[in-house]
């Protein structure tokens, strides 16, 4: 008898979890569907099918500093990439547009991610959008997604740097890195009377010369001092070109020249 | 404005009373205020609760930093209020238990939770919330953010409401409690954007806060060379003893010291080394995922966090290629 309603008890709690998970799963498919209804017309992005690899950590050790990093497979096909965190705030972290200097084989960025969260990666190519996804646990602890001190990012703001790395198959690895404290804004506390606007990075443009490397909108899901690391296809000695603005409408323009050749 | 915070706490503390029996959460919230507090007498009338060297959790409430109390002549003082509502209610109730004069300080040490979200406990006294002058905004940008995540592990009742300084602290202030006089150091950038440190002037004895971990890994969400800075030159002072933010309750200076100073220099030098060789930040937190250190507690929960952390700082520090 006690045994019964114990297996009873113990079958009901077992119910109960599974009925939570399907909950949840459910929760995180429609989110998912809402969010892509929106950010592509109602178009349903069909599964990757290996075109797209998304190489990030199971947890969010640091939640102010995720690296995400973005393999395609047929990168010469791909027009256009969106990288989407579900549960932030602000779902888009960025909308990349290639040019023909870019090299997307291999593409990382470094973001927010504020709770558990699945992270996709959405391609525009000419058969249609293609996606895939990734799951990220939360950081726990004291680590938060926003700066303990977003005033000292702040006075280094609009600094870039690009630095070279190996050259592969015709193109050369990139990392760009912009200092900027990509603040979300805080709300007027009653208390502390504590008011300070959003400021976040709208676009981010690399060229070299007439060519397009990449156009990329941002926003708040992006680390603060983001790096991004890319591919280029180097054609002569032109300087490259990199232009950022912001939603207090800066914009930062610097040239870096092309990594010397007689190494 | 006192008012309508301590109205809010008697709402909070309504609810918390009707929720009792009605679920398993607030049975092991009103266990945990049940169990009297444990109290070691570091100095004389110093008395800290030593913390669980654990993350927080519904079983411990949140009770997990050092904690504690200076009484003087006149008035007492709270060291970090503790991790929760119900953290820093059996704080109060422990005070009592020793004295009955008034809390005429809360001390805020910095914004985390497990040191802050005790506040809410001590409203009804009318303290003087003290905290370093840059704790607003980061309470501001970050509080609610840390209350949710609480929240989610302990409830709303347990939880509390967040209590922004009513003083803060530019560089140095003194609080007199009769008798006794606490100095107070706000620190540049170092364990966090807003670390307070305490000295208690009759017995020398040093409370460094989270700028001091033993035991369990030190957490960086500050500056890694700031804080390196920062011990340097604490370490030439000559203090009795100290009580860390986490760790034992009361130990020699320079027996707190060696072990932090030497994580934080191995962190610096691996961080600085990895970006020396090119290595990405990713290629870095994966190694330091699988990395064990079996000098400290919870390693694997935060060591990956600094690794993060001391890379964003250093790969900015100076143009190396």
């Amino acid at each position: 008898m006690t045994r019964m309603a114990l297996v009873l008890i113990l079958s009901c709690v077992a119910v109960l979890a599974r009925a939570q998970d399907a909950d949840e799963a459910g929760q995180r498919e429609k989110r998912w569907t809402d969010l892509a209804t929106v950010l592509f017309d109602g178009r349903a992005p069909a599964p990757a099918e290996g075109l797209i690899d998304i190489d990030a950590p199971n947890r969010a050790e640091d939640a102010a500093l995720v690296p995400v990093r973005v393999t395609l497979s047929q990168p010469g096909a791909v027009e256009a990439l969106w990288l989407v965190i579900d549960d932030n705030p602000s779902p888009l972290a960025a909308h990349m547009i290639f040019g023909p200097g870019l090299d997307a084989r291999n593409l990382s960025f470094r973001v927010r991610v504020d709770s558990y969260s699945f992270i996709h990666v959405v391609i525009a190519t000419a058969e249609g959008l293609r996606v895939a996804q990734k799951f990220i646990k939360a950081s726990g602890g004291c680590s938060a997604p926003m700066d303990a001190d977003e005033d000292a990012a702040r006075k280094t703001m609009g600094e870039m740097r690009l630095k070279w790395g190996k050259p592969q198959d015709g193109a050369t690895a990139a990392k760009l890195m912009i200092r900027h404290p990509n603040f979300n804004g805080m709300q007027m506390n009653q208390l502390t009377r504590l008011y300070t606007p959003a400021d976040y990075i709208e676009t981010i443009s690399l060229r070299q010369g007439e060519t397009k490397i990449f156009d990329l909108d941002g926003g708040i899901s992006l680390s603060s001092d983001p790096v991004l690391g890319f591919g280029v296809r180097l054609s002569g000695a032109a300087p490259i070109e990199a232009t950022v603005t912001d939603s207090l409408k800066n914009v930062w323009t610097q040239e870096f020249a092309p990594p010397s050749t007689g190494e | 404005m006192a008012r309508a915070a301590s109205d809010r706490l008697r709402l909070t503390r309504r609810g918390f009373g009707a929720g009792l029996g009605l679920c398993c959460l607030p049975k092991i919230v009103r266990a945990a205020s049940d169990r009297p507090m444990r109290l070691n007498e570091v100095a004389p009338e110093i008395f800290i609760r030593r913390g669980a060297d654990e993350d927080a959790s519904p079983e411990n409430g949140d009770a997990i930093a050092n904690i504690g109390f200076v009484i003087g002549e006149n008035s007492v003082a709270v060291l970090d209020p503790g991790g929760s509502l119900a953290d820093g209610a059996r704080l109060r109730a422990a005070i009592r238990e020793k004295t009955a004069k008034k809390i005429s300080h809360v001390v805020l040490s910095h914004a985390h939770p497990d040191h802050v979200f005790g506040a809410g406990a001590f409203v009804e006294d009318q303290p003087s919330f003290v905290g370093h002058a840059r704790l607003p905004k980061i309470l501001a940008a970050r509080g609610e953010f840390y209350r949710k995540r609480l929240v989610e592990i302990l409830g709303e009742a347990a939880t509390g409401p967040l209590v922004f300084p009513t003083a803060t602290v530019e560089a140095a202030t003194h609080i007199d409690l009769g008798g006794r006089v606490l100095r107070l150091n706000a620190h540049p950038p170092a364990h966090s954007g807003a670390d307070l440190s305490v000295i208690d002037s009759r017995s020398g004895h040093f409370l460094p806060a989270d700028l001091v971990f033993v035991g369990r890994v030190p957490s960086l969400d500050g500056s890694l060379l700031g804080w390196l800075a920062e011990l340097d030159g604490m370490a030439r002072e000559n203090f009795s003893a100290i009580t860390p933010g986490h760790g034992p309750a009361r130990l020699a200076w320079t027996e707190a010291l060696a072990p932090l100073r030497a994580y934080l220099t191995s962190l610096r030098d691996m961080t600085q080394g990895a970006l020396d060789a090119d290595q990405p930040l990713d290629r870095l937190l994966a190694a330091a995922e699988r990395q064990r250190d079996s000098n400290w507690t919870l390693f694997a929960d935060y060591h990956p966090h600094n690794v993060a952390q001391a890379f964003h700082e250093l790969e900015w520090g100076e143009d190396r290629k």
